[in-house]
């Protein structure tokens, strides 16, 4: 058989040459099933993987905070082993994350990355009469890089200038806007607790993200901890792992070491995950769909062949063409199609997948930016097989008909 | 004479709510360098032998032997095979592939076969056509040559792979004087000493007739005596 196979692959390109335009419609069909499925598929899982990154760079890898799985059993639980004890006083809990450099110290013999403490606080900005609201995060300026990206945000003064006076504190750009405040202004931040000092703006941070440079403000541990009420305490570590798909596992580890809760960045955003699973499902759904619609155009090219041929066939199975070899050559020209068409859908899926990433788009949410396009071999592959699949099926139903022609019905009707 | 075809009890009825019979029970032979005439009026059923005996049809009762081998057990893939190696078919009209030039159609069956090499079929194809007096039409296709032409081309095609019988249904209904006197001659020096082949032709035509080694009347599906 394997003989028969030049004598195949020549009739099937003959065929699909003597009928160019025709050729060119399916070719051009399944080019731009292909094309766009790659063009979608770089730019939904581009602005996914985008977003994804913003999530992880943005926030920490893992936050291990004082909250715990299981509500803390009462002393008096774990004495007597009653069942149900009533009219005592529950033992109250300070809030917060006790010995955190002690803690840290211990993570940091084995853990794969860097950690970080932190202090949060809600608090009143006050400069020039007008209160802005704010969220107060306390940091260690020297760990503070190793787990965020705030120093490289920092767009007037540093991050060590936190250092610099008593009370210093770095504003996001977008709360120092809204403020009125710039470096050197000293402003009266006001805590959630009552407390209130007076701090000398050292810095102006700008994440790019509209909600974070208006809500934002850092100053040392120190300073937050006065603020919160919460001397010797803090509120979080922030764990920058660094591989970013280990953080579940790391996260587990911690909590089993330390008994405070470890949250990974999945399982913080777990719900939008399972929302991207989601989109991906609709997006290839809707890929298989263009490409299904574009098979179609293939399988009425192959039909018409087939029912223009139908003597030729009916000569070539008088001549001694087994059944098997005629449907092969109908077939073998559905993929000839498929396969022209999805060499043309990768050039202008790339091309067209390139020409979106050269477009800027501006939102008053972030700044400037292009779409996050991803040039994934998977897309081709995926789209590519898709098409061929669905080639290979638009042609097998034309050529299974091909097939069992009966030539001698052909042939006495022939005129 | 041996015989190189046996056809024994043949019947071809066409189902349907009035089923049709179109061959009621012939027994035939074709020997081995015969050139048989198969005559009759139309619609008595010539051309529906000649399909059975070609294997291009199933009979619906009765056994065809081709050159001892029984073939209403084979299988479509082995009576295709069998259909290659051992018989060529010329129709009352052309039947070649129009795309493909004169030189590639005498070669499909050829290739088809696959005992051959590339080279060894271009030139058995060429040899075939010059034979023919179309050496110079090689390269033509179906649509720039004569009727005459393209009859001849595939009488070539018949031949491509040497094969024992020649089945031709009205291989001269649809040419003009001079043509039909070549597509003849052509045809009945098949069959002359050495030559071994055997010819059944499917015919109206008396001059055709007339050159055939024996004539089978059918008339109704049945062999008329």
């Amino acid at each position: 058989m394997s003989g028969m196979w030049p004598l195949i692959l020549s009739i099937a390109r003959t065929h699909i040459l003597s009928r160019l335009r025709q050729t060119m419609v399916g070719v051009f069909g399944v080019a731009i099933g292909v094309g766009f499925s790659v063009m979608m598929a770089s730019i939904m899982e581009g602005s996914q993987d985008d977003f994804v990154r913003q999530l992880v760079d943005s926030l920490p890898h893992i936050s291990v905070t004082d909250e715990r799985r299981e509500p803390p059993r009462q002393p008096a639980d774990q004495v007597f082993e009653a069942a149900e004890i009533h009219g005592l006083t529950t033992k109250q809990l300070r809030p917060g994350i006790k010995n955190p450099y002690a803690i840290m110290a211990a993570l940091e013999g084995w853990l794969p990355g860097a950690v970080a403490p932190s202090v949060q606080a809600k608090a009143v900005i006050r400069f020039a009469g007008r209160d802005t609201a704010a969220s107060i995060t306390g940091i260690d300026p020297k760990r503070e890089p190793d787990v965020s990206k705030l120093s490289t945000q920092i767009r007037d003064g540093s991050l060590d200038a936190l250092y610099k006076s008593s009370n210093a504190i770095i504003l996001g750009s977008g709360l120092a806007k809204k403020a009125g405040a710039r470096i050197g202004n000293s402003v009266v931040v006001t805590a959630g607790t009552g407390r209130a000092l007076s701090a000398t703006v050292v810095a102006i941070s700008h994440a790019g993200v509209t909600q974070i440079d208006e809500n934002s403000a850092y100053v040392l541990i120190k300073t937050a901890q006065i603020l919160a009420g919460q001397t010797g305490l803090v509120n979080e570590l922030r764990v920058k792992a660094r591989d970013v798909m280990q953080a579940r596992a790391v996260a587990s580890r911690i909590e089993a070491e330390t008994g405070y809760k470890a949250t990974s960045w999945q399982e913080a955003h777990e719900d939008l995950l399972s929302a991207f699973q989601m989109r991906n499902f609709i997006m290839y759904t809707v890929v298989s769909a263009i490409l299904m619609v574009a098979s179609f155009g293939t399988y009425n090219i192959i039909s018409t062949i087939t029912h223009e041929k139908t003597r030729d066939i009916a000569i070539m199975k008088s001549l001694g063409f087994p059944s098997y070899v005629v449907r092969r050559i109908f077939v073998v020209e559905s993929m000839m199609i498929g396969v022209m068409g999805l060499a043309l859908g990768w050039l202008l899926g790339y091309l067209m997948s390139y020409g979106m990433a050269q477009i800027e788009f501006k939102s008053p949410f972030m700044d400037a930016t292009r779409l996050p396009i991803i040039y994934a071999p998977s897309h081709y592959a995926i789209a590519g097989a898709v098409a061929l699949t669905a080639s290979v099926i638009a042609g097998f139903f034309p050529a299974r008909k091909a097939a069992a022609l009966q030539p001698v019905d052909i042939i006495r009707g022939a005129s | 004479m041996s015989a190189l075809v046996e056809a024994r009890g043949l019947r071809r009825v066409l189902d349907g709510e009035v089923p049709t019979t179109l061959i009621g029970g012939i027994d035939m032979d074709v020997n081995g360098g015969e050139f048989l005439a198969i005559t009759g009026p139309s619609g008595s059923g010539k051309s529906s032998l000649l399909y059975l005996l070609g294997l291009l049809d199933v009979p619906s009762a009765g056994e065809v032997t081709i050159d001892g081998r029984a073939t209403s057990k084979l299988d479509e893939t082995a009576r295709a095979r069998l259909r290659l190696e051992t018989l060529g078919f010329v129709f009352q009209f052309h039947f070649l592939l129009p795309e493909f030039s004169a030189l590639e159609n005498v070669a499909l069956p050829m290739r088809a076969l696959g005992r051959l090499n590339n080279d060894a079929i271009r030139l058995r194809s060429h040899d075939l056509l010059v034979s023919l007096g179309l050496g110079d039409h090689a390269h033509k296709r179906p649509d720039q040559m004569s009727g005459g032409q393209r009859q001849r081309v595939a009488i070539a095609r018949a031949l491509a792979n040497d094969p024992k019988l020649v089945l031709a249904d009205e291989p001269t209904g649809n040419l003009d004087t001079a043509s039909t006197a070549q597509v003849i001659s052509i045809l009945r020096a098949m069959c002359g000493p050495g030559s071994g082949k055997s010819v059944v032709v499917v015919t109206h035509d008396p001059a055709l007739a007339a050159q055939a080694d024996r004539r089978l009347n059918i008339v109704d599906g049945k062999v008329s005596v």
